[in-house]
Order: C-alpha cells, then structure tokens, then sequence
C-alpha cells in the first residue's frame, strides 16, 4: 500500500509541474480564433526563434477572451481580439503598449489601416485580419441590382432572407439602413431599428450565424447578411452568388494582434507579432483563413485575381462609407433589449 | 391482430433507433463528401479524412481528450471504489449520510462545477491547464465510479469477506483476492461510464482549463469559421472506435454466457 502511495504522489508531482524539465526555453501562450492561422508558420516562428515555444489555444468569440485575459491567473502573451474589445481593453487597462523598435514589419502594414479610433497610434494593437459586413445574394433569384440594405426589406423575397443572429451586426445595418451610425448613443435611434427589425421578421426565413453560408451555397435562401471573408469562400463554392456592401454604408471590421500586461514575455511576443507582420506569413495566412490581410506588402503577392476581387479589396469609396465598431459600455444594454424584443417579436 | 401488433412493434423501433442514428448517418455520409459545404454533395472523397491526421491541432487536441479520458477515469476508478468500500463499511447513520454527500455533485450542474474548479484553482495558484484538466475530470468522474459500485457491494454479502479471513486471509489479501473480484463488474462499467463522461466533456474542461484544449473546446472555438468536415472524419472515426469496443465487450460476454451455460449443462449431466 504504501509503495501505491508513494507512486500516486510521484505521478502528481510529475503531472503538476510539467515542462519544468526544460528550463531556458521561453513558451508563449497565443489565444486566437478557432481555425485562424496557417498553422505551419507556427513551427516557422519556433524553428527561426531556438528557445521559444508555441503553446497555441483558440476561443470563440471576444467576450470569450476578455474574461481568459483577465482572469487573475492568466497565462497569455498573445491574443486577437476584435476592434470594440480593444477598446474596452485599453478602457480597463490590460494591454501592454508595444515597442515598435521590436516590430519593424510594421511598416508593411497599408496606412489605411493604422491609427483607427479603437486604437489611435496603434500604441496597444497591429490588425491582423480585416473585412466588411454586407450583402451576399444569389443572382439567380435577386435580378435587380443590390444597393441598398433596403432590399432585406422587399415583400418580393419573403422567406428567403437570411439574417445575421448577432446583436451589433443585425441591429448595425439597420441603423445604417435607417441614416443613423452604428455607434449611435441614442436610444430613440435603436428603438427605431427595433421597430424596423419587427417588422421585417415576417419576411426572415431565420436568424443564423454559421450556417447562412451553407444555405446561400445551397440556393436555399436568396438574400443573406454576412461578412465579406464568408462571402469570398461562398462565392468560391457557387459562382451565382455576389457581394455588395450598400450604398448606406456598413461595418468595417478589423482583428488585431495585441500583448495582455499580465504577459511575463514582452520581447518574444513583439517578436511574434513582428513575424505575422513578415509579407510571406501573412499572405501564408490571408492565403489560408480567405479573409482580407491589412499587410501592404503580402497582398502584393498575391495574385491580381484576389486583390482585384472588390470583395476581398473594396475601393478606397466604399471604405470611406464604412464605420468601425467602439465600445458602447454600459449603452449596450439598450441594444440587447432592443434584440431581445426583435427575437420575442 | 397479432401481425398488426408485430407491425407497430416493428415501426416504433425502427422509428426509435431512426431518430437515434440519422443525424450520426449524415455526419459520417458527409465526412465523404468533397466540398466543405454541408448539403451540397459534390462527390465522394476521403480528403478530409488526409487532412484530419495533417491537423496537428485537431490531433493535439485529440491526445488531451483522449489521455485526460483514460487517466481520469483511472484515478477514479481507484479512488472512488476505495471510498465505496469504506463507506458501505459505516454505520447506517454516517452511511446515509455520506452516500448522499458524494451523490451530490452527480445533480450539481456542470456549470457550478466548472466556475467553483476554476476559482479553487486560481486560489489554490495551480498553473499548468492539463494538470487543472486532469484534476477536474477525477473530480467529476469520483461520483459516478462510487454510484456504479455501491449497488454491486450491497448486492455481495460480508460474509465471503469474514470467510476469507476466518481461512488465513489477511485483511488485505482478502480485499484484493475476495472483495474486489467479486465487486469487479461495478468497478468496470464504473471505469467506463467515467471514461465516457470525460470524453464527452465541454462545460468543466472549457471554465478550467489554461492553454490546453480537448476536443470539445476545439470544435466549438473553430464555430466561427465554420465547423468543417474534418470533424465529420474525426467524429466517425470516434463512433466507429466506439462500435467496434462495445462489440468486442458484448461478443466476449455472450460468449462466456455460452461457456458457463455449457458447463453447467456438463455438470447436469454429471450429476
């Protein structure tokens, strides 16, 4: 019995202090989006860097990582969150402010891209992906031109609309449907849109998330609200299928790189950051996840059928209609009253 | 009459087991499937199934779940029929009384579980996700492993256990020689029930880990990009595994049934 015990206690020890064994090599903790890396410039990173090691870990969406990084013990050095949760990070101090010294690649990041209102300076953040929010339809069922959000609204394509089941992004392009910002702070405005939800619901064949893709692949519905990197793979899987961002403008999304302050590897993960910003991995990475990379350099290698691809490359105009989610603090919960009404309706 | 009551026999376990295995029949006809779109079948291919065992991710994932699932269930497998025994060994008062304490968690919903681990951890400063993991699933699994032995030590009786000391036995050897073999189908499906429930975990795994992610955690973090049909490959795989066990388990019993049945016919005859 006791040499029993005696083993139990050496399996725990040995199993609570694991990789202590390799003392002198640095692990860095990344935490990023399930699916959302070309994952062999993970063992690049760890062969061109001899001593740090790659432990890599996904979660499911922002609010998913704002509570892992901040919980009090928390053990990452990398991580990617969305524009407005940038915000609220840098709001509740969490983020390091980066060295720029340690990320020359900086540079091959488009100008268009740095210094946005989630993070002027990009003292805290680098985007990593980018996209917009938009319309993808079957051209086979929608004839007429798609130009503004107006036509999720025509009795002509009852029960065969797909919207978005997430709060911004529904609420958002109704908002701007309806003339008002995205970021609006006025209750007045969100209870209008509110109102033009209810009464667009008859119209809705469902609210999804994942699954509009398959559906639009299919020829199942003709009209869904969806982001321009799903828009590109499903056109790629159905030739009849077009994108348009409306007239009124829309949400322009960004995912960016950042350093939580609880982070012990301030140099390795600058170094890790600098890497993704290297022309080569990013389009290795553009390449493989099909949403649209923020990196100058890497998008002049790719080949002029995808940079010339409005979806994957909208012009410069129709950027400039576009808004980029901020934090809304404590407003936000007028907006999940308003989507909860909508959902009850 | 009777061919109509053969009839809604017939129906009604054919609807049963319909309604069980259809969504895992699509799943598997799907991991065949050469587009990525689910529903839109474009032609047979075994592609994602060479592109499952080229995801180091998916595997990597795939080793914790798996090896969380045999040491857990291991360790619970030890602890929980030690507890069992002592526990059936108590006086009637303090019997009931911790019987019905380490069944609690058993109704405890996974979520209070999950979140009460979590902040024992950070309190407790325990670094290292698959060591939290690991601990996590032994705790949840202890219960279980209790409840499936318990019914077996009723069923026995104590006085195999005081023959075999009353026959030279030391306390012991006679638990290991008498008790437990005779308690030993408890402790099996015990172990299995323990090895299942870790497998299948999300809710305690995804409030408790750290940096290290089973499957489940995985599959439901890749959501936003769209589950794709390496995991339809992933999940027949697992379902085929788990087929082929249960047959092996079911054959070998059916077949030693036969042999027992034999002999004692032999013995009948003997006689």
């Amino acid at each position: 019995m006791k040499k029993l015990a005696f083993l139990l206690a050496l399996l725990l020890a040995a199993g609570l202090f694991p990789g202590c064994a390799n003392t002198g090599t640095v692990t860095l903790n990344v935490l990023n989006w399930g699916d959302y890396i070309d994952e062999t410039v993970l063992d690049q990173f760890e062969e061109e860097h001899p001593g740090v090691k790659i432990n890599y870990s996904t979660a499911a969406s922002n609010e998913e990582m704002l509570i892992k990084l901040s919980a009090p013990d928390s053990i990452y050095d990398i991580c990617f969150p969305s524009d407005y949760t940038i915000e609220k990070m840098i709001e509740k101090d969490m983020l390091h402010a980066l060295d720029k010294a340690n990320i020359p690649n900086l540079k091959n990041i488009d100008g268009r891209f740095l210094d946005l209102s989630f993070d002027p300076g990009n003292t805290y953040s680098v985007p990593y992906m980018w996209g917009t929010v938009g319309i993808l339809y079957n051209t086979k069922m929608v004839r007429e031109p798609v130009t503004s959000w107006k036509i999720l609204w025509d009795e002509q394509y009852k029960g065969q609309i797909l919207m978005y089941d997430s709060i911004r992004d529904t609420i958002g392009v109704t908002l701007k449907m309806l003339g008002y910002s995205i970021n609006t702070r006025n209750a007045a405005d969100v209870e209008a849109a509110r109102d033009a939800l209810i009464a667009q619901k008859p119209l809705v064949k469902a609210y999804l998330d994942d699954p509009i893709k398959d559906n639009m692949i299919n020829g199942s519905a003709a009209l869904a609200v969806v982001y321009s990197g799903d828009a590109m793979y499903c056109i790629g899987e159905n030739p009849d299928l077009a994108y348009a961002v409306p007239d009124e403008g829309s949400n322009l999304w960004f995912d960016n790189v950042i350093i939580p302050k609880t982070s012990k590897h301030y140099a390795e993960a600058e170094a890790f950051i600098n890497f993704l910003c290297d022309a080569e991995v990013a389009k290795k990475n553009t390449e493989y996840i099909g949403f649209s990379t923020p990196n100058a350099a890497a998008r002049a290698l790719l080949g002029a059928d995808i940079t010339d691809d409005p979806t994957y490359n909208p012009p410069q105009e129709v950027l400039d209609r576009c808004e980029v989610f901020r934090d809304l603090g404590d407003f936000i919960e007028v907006y999940n009253q308003a989507w909860n009404h909508v959902k009850s309706a | 009459m009777k061919k109509l009551r053969t009839f809604f026999k017939g129906t009604y376990l054919g609807l049963m087991l319909c309604f069980l295995y259809a969504p895992i029949l699509v799943l598997i006809v799907y991991s065949f499937n050469s587009s990525r779109t689910m529903g839109h079948w474009t032609g047979f291919s075994l592609s994602w199934y060479a592109a499952l065992f080229h995801d180091s991710m998916v595997m990597e994932a795939l080793t914790v779940t798996l090896t969380i699932a045999v040491l857990s269930a291991a360790v619970a497998t030890v602890i929980g029929t030690a507890a069992a025994i002592g526990i059936h060994s108590m006086r009637r008062g303090p019997r009931v009384a911790v019987e019905n304490i380490s069944q609690l968690p058993i109704v405890n919903p996974d979520l209070v579980t999950g979140i009460s681990l979590m902040m024992l951890f950070a309190f407790m400063n325990i670094k290292g996700g698959y060591v939290r993991m690991l601990i996590a699933h032994i705790t949840f699994n202890i219960p279980y492993v209790i409840f499936s032995v318990m019914p077996k030590l009723k069923q026995s009786s104590n006085a195999l256990y005081e023959a075999a000391l009353d026959l030279g036995c030391t306390p012991l050897t006679a638990l290991w020689r008498v008790v437990l073999p005779d308690i030993m189908p408890g402790i099996v499906s015990g172990f299995i029930l323990a090895f299942t429930l870790s497998l299948d975990d999300f809710v305690v795994s995804y409030f408790t880990t750290q940096g290290v992610q089973n499957l489940s955690i995985y599959i439901y973090s890749i959501a936003r990009k769209g589950i794709n049909p390496k995991i339809n490959a992933l999940s027949t795989l697992m379902f085929v595994a788990v087929l082929t066990l249960l047959m092996v388990v079911n054959l070998k019993s059916i077949k030693e049934e036969h042999k027992a049945a034999a002999q004692a016919k032999k013995a009948e005859a003997r006689s």
